[in-house]
């Protein structure tokens, strides 16, 4: 298989973190080298002879030669085993791709424009972030609020349409730790590109640990839960918390209930409102004297209950 | 050729707008076909070349929003992108233009079966296409060409308008075809048999056959679509226990014919591009002709592949697959058939043959992708990623306009009797052949590492290969700038065109150039199969 | 043009591109056909659809069936048979140069086409009167249905009927202009093929109600 792996390394495929990954791309592989081959037989053929019969007189004669069956038969009995032979390579491969594992571990995912959604069995909610223990099966069970959406990992070489009303489902069984691109792949509108999440692949103490701590900070008061996506989500870094300072942006100490002026000159009162759609669609209204298309989106990023916790620690700056 | 007289041909026999407007002589209505499609082909054009310069860096490089401001514009322009190439520039492109004005000519006759109908078949184009475009107006539409629910069903876009334009826009097709069957079964001259007939006749036939049985499909799933957003009939939306999932297999059971309906036509092109240009009987005439019947025939079971992630079962994945490679069978005929024309020919390098050798290159990659596409897990991957897009390109532009290029360079003298700058033509070829590659060779890369189509914006690990793209879509808008300044050059300034210029065997080059009115002053009596190179 | 070629009364209009009057006449046969065709797959697709959601959901049509009056579906039935039986003679009636039958036969089934309309419309009104309207319009707790999503049967009803209905109109359409220009004799024993067209076409969309009848009246 060293020359599948070979014609692997050109081919410019994710890196392979699941084992499924690895019988993908031997298959890829293989189908790169047989495709290159048709290549160079049809291409090259057609160049050879264009050269080699390129025409020499106005009145060239040429040779009368009307059908070969023999010829004919052999290459389409040629290709036809080919493609069979791939077609039955890749059925293998996608039967173990669907055949879900026994006692895996359940993941819910809920698909919603423009955000993943994930709860765990124990309760807690995270959003565009799946951390899952290595070297375990891990069965995730989606489906959409709204619109269709399909759950990509490149890494894994999985990919699931994400339906409303009803399940469907994928599973996986990573053996490489480390932090992976979860893509929307199916057109679900404005956001669509922006619905990435992470899947991160850890070790079994730190995945128990990581659901323990998120059931913990479900408990904490929404304020505190505030604060800590504050930190999170870098927003200290362009805001002060506890001053009037003015960094990249404007000061968010003691700004709630204060008239802010924005730059066409009108006057907003900072009421819950106006913070979120300050955080969602941040470029809509720009406070006076600070520039336009700094602040990124948040929009798809924050589910209600973090847009609430973050509302909340933001009026709570005294 | 005697020379004739004022008024002889086609284009001066009659004067003035309303003539054109009224014609129902199949040649002027091809020429119709050829302004209405260029036009679009041009809007179409323009919103690719925004699209990718969108895609030149990501948002975090450019700020918020690049040239099309936000992720709804850009879902707005791929929307029509798509809408207006598929409905209005592949679909008609090479049946209604090149076939329009050849079949008859080519199977010696004096018009299709139905003159009328063909001129309405290009209103209903027209008409579909005005209402389709007015949506531009309104709300635009952002749900992409295929229309899937139930984002078609909740977005405030005018969804229904454009829906309506691409059905009547299916009812210029079915015309069409419905006329070219007819044509062929029963307007033939004396003595052209079925097996006499030209492979572009033969490729015209099979892809009739695929729109009469599949666009009616098409028709009742976009008056349902329809229906679902003006009454909420429930039929495809989950909130009333409907299957979005549904509104795909009855939407793909159309398109995924539907592509066959945009490349058979080229192929057919192209046995008449290669077997001419190397003054050759084609090879294989048999195992040509009928393999466009064939990969017309399976077409209308695969379309299940389109859905391999679509949560369809197990065993629905495994046939569709299976089914797809045959597909690939009769494909695989035509490409070795085509080759082996060449084998002992007199190759002559004048720009249409450019572009079937271009349309040869291109398809033989667009044709092993495809077999990748049909393999299962490899799919899985694949789907809905930039290979996607690649392929289908490499397929629809590398392959049908291509061949739709090299076919009008071959016809042109022909339709109008004048010689265009053949330097300019080729350099027209080199451009976009270069700039096509250059644009969509990335994207197999792109798709294959993962970037998800439709994408607005894209994480940074994608930029390099975007940039390039990019600067390939400039290359194939050069090449078709030059392609367009070639044709009004030739039209206005060009020498006056030969009966037959490149040596061809068909019917249509027996006649003058411009064809007179009625196209054949004598009945054509045919004694012999269509590649007679002795 | 010269398509628009007339003849002397008694024999055919050949236009110019067609060799002879049989070459016309198997054409114009051929494409009506073929446009038959796509006709009924346009259908079949939709009673495809019927199909699928009667198998996922059968309580739920069956409860939307006993809503319709077979009574009335049946009348309309019977009109619809009649007067496809009409429209044949008519064409029996122009190829012996029986023009004044024809017409009379075309006339009646015009009007039996009407008769339909009037039939569909006052079921029509009788389901809007009871609230029984298409898919969101539908309230399922003021009609007392026990399925929440009985607005798609009536969904399926509505476009179905519909788009039958709007064949109908059509069809009537088309058989008045054929005999229009049966009036003014511009067919007799050797030209037809207008009114075997249409003919064609009436007898098709009776066959698509001829399956719809039974599918949406009675199949519970």
């Amino acid at each position: 298989m060293m020359w599948f792996n070979l014609a692997k390394a050109q081919s410019f495929m994710p890196s392979q973190a699941t084992e499924i990954a690895k019988q993908v791309d031997n298959l890829y592989g293989f189908l790169l080298i047989i495709s290159l081959i048709s290549c160079v037989i049809v291409i090259g053929g057609m160049i050879y002879f264009v050269f080699k019969y390129k025409r020499k007189t106005a009145n060239d004669k040429t040779a009368y030669i009307s059908h070969s069956t023999a010829l004919e038969f052999l290459w389409s009995f040629i290709p036809l085993v080919i493609f069979l032979f791939v077609f039955a390579w890749g059925w293998y491969v996608y039967h173990q791709m669907r055949a879900m594992p026994q006692n895996a571990l359940e993941i819910n995912v809920l698909g919603k424009q423009w955000a993943w959604e994930i709860e765990y069995k124990n309760g807690y909610k995270a959003v565009n972030e799946i951390v899952v223990p290595i070297n375990t099966d891990v069965k995730l069970l989606m489906t959409s609020s709204d619109v269709l959406h399909s759950f990509f990992v490149p890494s894994f070489r999985i990919k699931q349409d994400v339906i409303p009303g009803r399940y469907t489902a994928v599973w996986f069984n990573a053996d490489k730790l480390g932090e992976f691109h979860i893509f929307c792949a199916e057109y679900c509108g404005t956001t669509h590109s922006g619905m990435i999440g992470r899947l991160k692949v850890v070790s079994l103490e730190d995945f128990n640990k990581y659901l323990e701590e998120g059931q913990e900070e479900g408990a904490l008061p929404l304020a505190k839960r505030g604060e800590k996506l504050f930190a999170l989500k870098a927003c200290a870094s362009c805001h002060s918390t506890d001053s009037d300072a003015v960094k990249v942006g404007p000061s968010l100490f003691k700004k709630f209930g204060a008239e802010s002026v924005m730059d066409d000159g009108s006057k907003v009162k900072v009421d819950e409102n106006h913070l979120r759609e300050s955080i969602l669609e941040p470029n809509k209204h720009i406070v006076k004297g600070f520039p336009k298309g700094v602040m990124p989106t948040f929009q798809g990023q924050l589910n209600e209950n973090e847009l609430n916790a973050l509302v909340e620690y933001i009026k709570e700056m005294k | 050729m005697a020379s004739h007289a004022h008024g002889d041909n086609y284009i001066n026999c009659e004067k003035g707008l309303w003539s054109w407007l009224t014609t129902v002589d199949h040649k002027r209505i091809g020429l119709l076909y050829m302004i209405t499609v260029m036009t679009f082909f041009l809007i179409g054009g323009i919103m690719a070349l925004l699209l990718r310069l969108e895609l030149f860096a990501p948002n975090a490089v450019q700020g918020v929003g690049g040239v099309l401001k936000d992720g709804n514009v850009y879902n707005q322009v791929m929307t029509y992108h798509g809408a207006i190439m598929v409905f209005m520039v592949i679909i008609p492109g090479i049946p209604a233009i090149l076939g329009n004005f050849f079949l008859p000519l080519q199977i010696g006759a004096k018009d299709v079966a139905f003159p009328r109908i063909n001129l309405l078949s290009w209103y209903c184009l027209m008409a579909g296409a005005t209402l389709a475009l007015l949506t531009l107006f309104f709300n635009k539409v952002d749900t992409g060409w295929t229309f899937y629910t139930p984002y078609s069903i909740r977005t405030g876009a005018s969804t229904v308008l454009m829906v309506l334009g691409a059905f009547i826009m299916g009812m210029s097709s079915i015309l069409t075809g419905l006329n070219f069957i007819v044509t062929v079964h029963k307007l033939r001259a004396p003595g052209m048999t079925m097996h006499r007939m030209p492979l572009f006749v033969w490729a015209l036939y099979a892809t009739a056959i695929i729109q009469m049985l599949a666009t009616p499909v098409l028709a009742i799933t976009l008056l349902l679509l329809a229906a679902e957003r003006l009454f909420g009939v429930g039929v495809f939306d989950p909130k009333l226990g409907g299957d979005p999932v549904l509104f795909q297999h009855f939407f793909w059971f159309y398109s995924h014919p539907a592509v066959y309906i945009m490349v058979i036509p080229a192929m057919g092109v192209v046995s008449e591009l290669i077997t001419t240009f190397s003054r050759k009987v084609i090879f294989g005439y048999t195992a040509i002709a009928y393999s466009s019947l064939g990969i017309a025939a399976v077409s209308f079971f695969v379309w299940g592949h389109h859905m391999f992630v679509s949560g369809q079962s197990e065993t629905a994945g495994i046939v569709f697959s299976f089914l797809t490679m045959l597909v690939g069978v009769p494909t695989a005929i035509k490409m070795f058939n085509w080759v082996a024309t060449m084998y002992k020919g007199s190759i002559s390098f004048d720009t249409p043959m450019l572009y079937a050798l271009g349309f040869l290159f291109l398809f033989a990659i667009g044709g092993v992708t495809g077999i990748m596409l049909a393999t299962l897990p490899i799919n899985v991957h694949f789907h809905d990623t930039y290979f996607v897009v690649s392929h289908f390109h490499y397929v629809m532009v590398g392959g049908t306009l291509m061949s739709l290029m090299g076919g009008f360079f071959y016809w042109f003298p022909k339709m109008f009797g004048k010689m265009y700058s053949d330097s300019m033509a080729r350099m027209s070829f080199v451009f976009t052949f270069i700039g096509f590659n250059v644009t969509f060779f990335p994207q197999f890369i792109l798709g294959a590492m993962g970037m998800p189509r439709r994408y607005f914006d894209y994480i940074p690990a994608f930029e390099q290969l975007n940039k390039i793209s990019t600067v390939g879509s400039w290359l194939i808008g050069i090449g078709f700038v030059i392609a367009l300044i070639t044709i009004i050059q030739g039209l206005r300034k060009g020498e006056k065109a030969p009966a037959n210029p490149w040596g061809s065997k068909t019917l249509e080059w027996t006649v003058q150039s411009p064809p007179p009115h009625h196209n054949f002053d004598v009945e054509p009596v045919v004694t012999g199969g269509p590649y007679e190179y002795r | 043009m010269s398509t628009d070629n007339t003849h002397a009364a008694g024999t055919a209009h050949v236009a110019h591109h067609f060799k002879d009057a049989t070459q016309q006449y198997e054409s114009g046969k051929q494409g009506i056909w073929l446009f038959m065709m796509t006709e009924l797959l346009m259908f079949g697709a939709i009673f495809v659809a019927f199909a699928i959601y009667h198998r996922l959901y059968p309580e739920m049509f069956a409860e939307g069936s006993k809503t319709l009056d077979w009574k009335m579906g049946f009348t309309n039935t019977l009109v619809l048979i009649f007067s496809s039986f009409t429209m044949a003679i008519s064409i029996a009636f122009i190829q012996k140069n029986e023009q004044k039958k024809a017409i009379f036969a075309l006339a009646t089934t015009i009007l039996c086409g009407a008769v339909f309309m009037v039939i569909k419309y006052f079921e029509y009104m009788h389901k809007f009167h009871l609230g029984l309207f298409p898919g969101n319009f539908i309230d399922v707790a003021k009609i007392g249905a026990e399925h929440a999503n009985i607005g798609m049967y009536f969904g399926f009803y509505y476009a179905m009927t519909g788009l039958h209905g709007i064949h109908v109109l059509v069809g009537m359409g088309l058989i008045t202009w054929v005999m229009i220009r049966t009036i003014r004799g511009e067919f007799h024993s050797q030209y037809w093929i207008p009114v075997e067209g249409v003919g064609i076409f009436w007898h098709i969309v009776d066959l698509i109600w001829i399956f719809l009848f039974p599918l949406l009246y009675l199949v519970g």
